[in-house]
C-alpha cells in the first residue's frame, strides 16, 4: 500500500540564546490517500511545527517527510495549509482572494480561473465574489478561506488549528461544513488541534503527541457506529466518549 | 446608508438622527463664531487704542495688505512658490522614505546597521542642517525643497519601517505556502497592507514639509510666505506678517485636508 505522507524518523532543533529547544523527536507515521488525521496534543507542544515541516516552509534538523514519494525541500502545489485565521486580504475582494495561489505560482490562466469561479459557485459564494471579505459573516469566510486553498488543487490538506479563532456556535457548523467539502473534493487532511473532540469528530485516526520534545504517544483508530458519518454525527456516537476519556488520559494534562 | 432613506423609520430613530445632524451643526456654527468673535474682538481692540496696531496689526489693514499684494500681482506668485516646495519636499520625503524603509525591510542585516544612525537622525533636529545644504546646493529654491525632504524623510522611514515589521507574520505564512518568494511576500502583502501607514505617515510629512519650507525660506528666498514674514519682520511691518502667517495658515489646512481626502480613498477598502 502506497502512503500519500511519509514521516521518517522527523526531528527538529530550534537553536535561541537561552539554549537548544527540542521541539520534535523520532516522529514516525504515515496517511492514506483520502484519510482524515487529527493531531493532538498539550499547547506548545510543536504540533505547528510538524506542520511546517511537512508543508516545506522549514527544514527538519534530523529525518524527512515524503509526499507521494518525494521527499519534501520546499513548499508545493501538491499540499494546501490553512491557517488558525481565514487571512482574508481586506483589499482584495472574494474572488481576487481565492485565486491568490495560482496568481503567485504563476499558474493563473482561464482554466484556473474557471475551477476557481466553479468552486466558489459550488459551495454558494458566487454571488460574493465581488464583495470584499468584511461583508461576509464568519463561516463564509472561514468557507472562501477553504477554496482558496482548494484553487491551488492539493492533494493533501493541513489545518492548523484551522477553526480556533471561532466561537463555539460557528465552529461546529464550520466543522461540519468544511469536513463536508474536504470528503465531498476527496482530499487527505491532516489537522492539528487542542480541541480533542474536534480531533476524534473529524478523524479517521487521532494521532497523540507527548510533551516537549514531542514524540508519539499514541496513534487511535476512530472506529464509530454511526451512519454517514459527520463531525456532529460523530459526537453522538456511543463510542466517542471512550476514545476522548482514552486520548484525555493519555496527554495527562496537570494544572 | 440606506436606512436613512427608508420611510419606515421609527420616530424615535428620525429624532435620534435629528438630534446628531443638530449636535454637527451647533459645532459647526460654534467654530465660526469663534474665529468671528477673535478677528471682532482684535478689531475693535485696535480701534479703541486697547492694542497698539503698530505691533499686533489688525484685520482690517491684514486684508488691505493682502488686496496690495494681489493689485501688484505677486500675492498668487508667493503663495504658489512655497505651496510647490511644499509640495516637492513631501512627495521626495515620502517616495524616498518608502523607498529606504523597503531596502530596509528587506535586509535585516541592513536595518540592524542602520538603527543607531536612523536613530540619531531622528532626534536631531534637522534645521541644523539647512545651512550645509544651501552652501552645497546653492541659495535657491532647490536647497529649500531638500530642507523640506530631509526634515519628513525620516519620520516616513521609521514609521512606514515600523509598518513594514508589523504585518501579521500569518498572512507571510499565509502567502509562503503557495510558494511565495520575497518580491511576491513585498507587493502582494506588505505593501497593500501597509497602504493605511503609508498615508498616514504622509499626512505627518505633510506638516513637517511645512516647516521645513518656511525655515527654509526664512534663511535664504526672495519669494514665499516664508519670506513675507521674515521680510516684514525685518521691516517693522506687522500688518504683513500677520497677512502671510493667515494665508500660509489656511493653504497648510487645505493641504492637509487634501491629504486626508487621499487617505479616505485609500483606507476605505482597508
Amino acid at each position: 500500500m502506497s502512503y500519500v505522507v511519509e514521516v521518517c524518523k522527523l526531528g527538529m532543533k530550534y537553536h535561541s540564546l537561552n539554549g537548544e529547544i527540542d521541539a520534535l523527536k523520532n516522529i514516525n507515521f504515515s496517511v492514506s490517500e483520502g484519510e482524515f488525521i487529527s493531531i493532538v496534543g498539550p499547547s506548545g507542544c510543536g504540533k505547528s511545527t510538524l506542520l511546517s515541516l511537512i508543508a516545506g516552509l522549514i527544514v527538519p534538523t534530523t529525518g524527512g517527510v515524503f509526499v507521494e514519494g518525494k521527499p519534501v525541500s520546499e513548499t508545493s502545489e501538491k499540499v494546501g495549509y490553512m491557517l488558525q485565521k481565514d487571512h482574508l486580504f481586506e483589499w482584495r475582494t472574494i474572488y481576487q482572494n481565492v485565486i491568490l495561489g495560482p496568481e503567485i505560482r504563476g499558474t493563473l490562466n482561464a482554466e484556473t480561473k474557471e475551477y476557481a469561479l466553479k468552486l466558489l459557485d459550488t459551495y454558494g459564494l458566487l454571488e460574493f465574489k465581488d464583495k470584499y471579505p468584511s461583508q461576509l459573516s464568519g463561516g463564509m469566510r472561514q468557507r472562501a478561506a477553504l477554496i482558496r486553498t482548494l484553487v491551488a488543487k492539493p492533494e493533501i490538506l493541513l489545518l492548523d488549528e484551522a477553526f480556533s479563532a471561532l466561537d463555539y456556535q460557528t465552529r461546529l457548523a464550520v466543522t461540519e461544513d468544511i469536513y463536508s467539502i474536504i470528503k465531498k473534493e476527496g482530499k487527505t487532511a491532516i489537522l492539528v488541534t487542542h480541541d480533542i473532540s474536534e480531533g476524534i469528530s473529524m478523524a479517521d485516526r487521532v494521532i497523540v503527541l507527548s510533551k516537549r520534545p514531542a514524540t508519539i504517544k499514541k496513534i487511535y483508530e476512530i472506529k464509530l457506529s454511526c451512519e454517514k458519518r459527520t463531525p456532529l454525527r460523530s459526537r453522538e456516537a456511543p463510542e466517542f466518549r471512550e476514545y476522548f476519556n482514552k486520548i484525555w488520559k493519555e496527554l495527562d494534562v496537570n494544572v | 446608508m440606506s436606512d436613512k432613506k427608508s420611510p419606515n423609520i421609527s420616530p424615535q430613530h428620525r429624532e435620534y438622527l435629528r438630534r446628531v445632524k443638530r449636535r454637527k451643526r451647533t459645532i459647526f456654527i460654534t467654530q465660526i463664531s469663534l474665529l468671528i468673535l477673535f478677528f471682532a474682538l482684535w478689531e475693535v481692540a485696535a480701534r479703541i487704542g486697547a492694542i497698539d496696531p503698530f505691533i499686533t496689526s489688525q484685520p482690517t489693514r491684514i486684508i488691505d495688505t493682502v488686496l496690495n499684494l494681489y493689485r501688484d500681482g505677486k500675492l498668487f506668485n508667493h503663495i504658489a512658490i512655497t505651496c510647490v516646495e511644499t509640495i516637492l519636499g513631501f512627495i521626495f520625503g515620502t517616495l524616498i522614505g518608502i523607498l529606504v524603509a523597503i531596502i530596509l525591510w528587506w535586509s535585516e542585516f541592513l536595518e540592524k546597521v542602520m538603527e543607531p544612525y536612523l536613530v540619531v537622525l531622528n532626534s536631531l533636529p534637522k534645521i541644523a542642517l539647512g545651512p550645509i545644504f544651501i552652501v552645497w546646493i546653492g541659495a535657491g529654491p532647490s536647497a529649500i525643497v531638500v530642507i523640506a525632504m530631509t526634515i519628513s524623510v525620516v519620520v516616513t522611514i521609521l514609521e512606514v519601517l515600523n509598518g513594514f515589521l508589523g504585518v501579521d507574520q500569518e498572512k507571510i505564512k499565509l502567502v509562503k505556502t503557495f510558494g511565495a518568494n520575497r518580491v511576491q511576500i513585498l507587493t502582494k502583502v506588505v505593501l497593500p497592507s501597509s497602504l493605511p501607514v503609508m498615508v498616514n505617515a504622509l499626512k505627518v510629512s505633510v506638516g513637517l514639509s511645512w516647516v521645513g519650507v518656511i525655515v527654509g525660506e526664512f534663511l535664504v528666498s526672495k519669494a514665499g510666505l516664508g519670506y513675507l514674514i521674515v521680510y516684514g519682520g525685518q521691516v517693522f511691518q506687522l500688518d504683513l506678517v500677520m497677512a502671510s502667517v493667515i494665508i500660509l495658515s489656511i493653504a497648510a489646512f487645505l493641504m492637509y485636508r487634501m491629504v486626508a481626502w487621499i487617505e479616505k480613498l485609500v483606507v476605505k477598502r482597508n
